[in-house]
């Protein structure tokens, strides 16, 4: 796993109180790892601190998995 | 910083999100100061989020309030009526708009949403101030929380900062009702600090990075800041101050142009 997933990982773990077995490639933050509505704005600033880009509206929305998460990151 | 301006206090924080929030920067700064504090929140999810910071502050009145509901602002005080009976302060850091129209032209606000951020974000601080009174039998102090967009057109703040003038205009228009029962009433205008809320606002990043080039001070403030300013506004410290907007943004409200030393960023 590279090191970008890692923290990402880490991150959503923390924030949701989730197993970290659970969050893989294709978990959705809300319906698999029981985020709400201001969970997912609240991970998208902690992505933004933690790798010091910004994630725009836009791309937030489609930010749905673990996956989404890390491509994003991975490209910013 | 530890001090006991606030002992014996008691007060209520509306509009705590999370620990990222500038009335968690405030509330944390009043317990430091023993002061004791109840909190309300809309909505469940707000709920679970402000049951753990209370109980970090020592405190266990964690009320509903949905501000835009008057039988649901009575509830809120009828409780701390009753748990209280008395109390001496109140911080309202509450606004809400339509996220879509924080962005784009102020011209094209729509009715429907221009009713609605004035009343959550102005009418509401008006609606506890004057429930608050009755409570304050031996004088107090309400703050509420404002933006320079208030005074000075800033990028995508559009309706919230004619809200947020508004705003500031009741403060005074409330300091002079309640001034003779002894009760302050001041808001404090924060430099830009990212909250939950201030992720609704667009080119955010861009705003703060301006802020810490351009402001007296060279940097953006925090919660931490806000926080000891409120104390100082809510405590003794602050008795001969009311009506008043203070600002607590590293200086920039002074500023008139770029600063020549501040390097050119351009839009990320």
């Amino acid at each position: 796993m590279s090191d970008v997933a890692n923290r990402v990982k880490k991150i959503v773990v923390e924030h949701l109180g989730v197993e970290e077995s659970k969050v893989v490639d294709n978990a959705s933050f809300i319906d698999d790892l029981g985020a709400d509505s201001l969970d997912t704005v609240e991970l998208v600033m902690a992505f933004e601190e933690e790798f010091g880009i910004e994630i725009p509206d836009d791309a937030a929305e489609t930010i749905q998995t673990f996956g989404d998460a890390v491509g994003f990151i991975s490209n910013a | 910083m530890s001090n006991q301006l606030m002992a014996g206090k008691r007060g209520l924080i509306m509009g705590l999100a999370n620990d990222k929030s500038i009335a968690w920067g405030i509330a944390k700064a009043l317990a430091d100061a023993g002061a004791e504090l109840a909190f309300s929140y809309q909505g469940e999810a707000l709920k679970k989020r402000v049951d753990p910071l209370a109980a970090q502050l020592g405190s266990d009145i964690v009320l509903p309030c949905d501000v835009g509901d008057e039988a649901s602002v009575d509830a809120l005080f009828a409780g701390l009526q009753e748990r209280w009976g008395e109390m001496d302060f109140i911080v309202h850091a509450i606004g809400f708009s339509d996220k879509s129209e924080l962005r784009g032209r102020y011209v094209d606000t729509s009715r429907d949403n221009f009713t609605m951020t004035m009343d959550i974000s102005v009418y509401s601080f008006t609606s506890v101030v004057k429930r608050a009174e009755k409570m304050m039998k031996k004088g107090g102090s309400c703050l509420t929380l404002t933006y320079y967009g208030a005074e000075r057109v800033m990028p995508h703040y559009n309706v919230m900062g004619v809200a947020k003038a508004a705003l500031e205009a009741s403060v005074r228009y409330l300091a002079e009702d309640l001034g003779k029962d002894g009760i302050r009433v001041n808001s404090i205008s924060a430099g830009p600090i990212k909250t939950l809320a201030a992720s609704g606002i667009g080119d955010f990043r861009y705003i703060m990075k301006w802020n810490e080039y351009n402001s007296p001070l060279r940097r953006n403030v925090t919660i931490q800041d806000v926080g000891n300013s409120a104390l100082y506004l809510l405590s003794d410290l602050g008795a001969g101050v009311t009506g008043e907007t203070h600002h607590v943004d590293a200086g920039y409200h002074v500023v008139g142009m770029k600063a020549v030393d501040a390097p050119d960023i351009t839009k990320g």
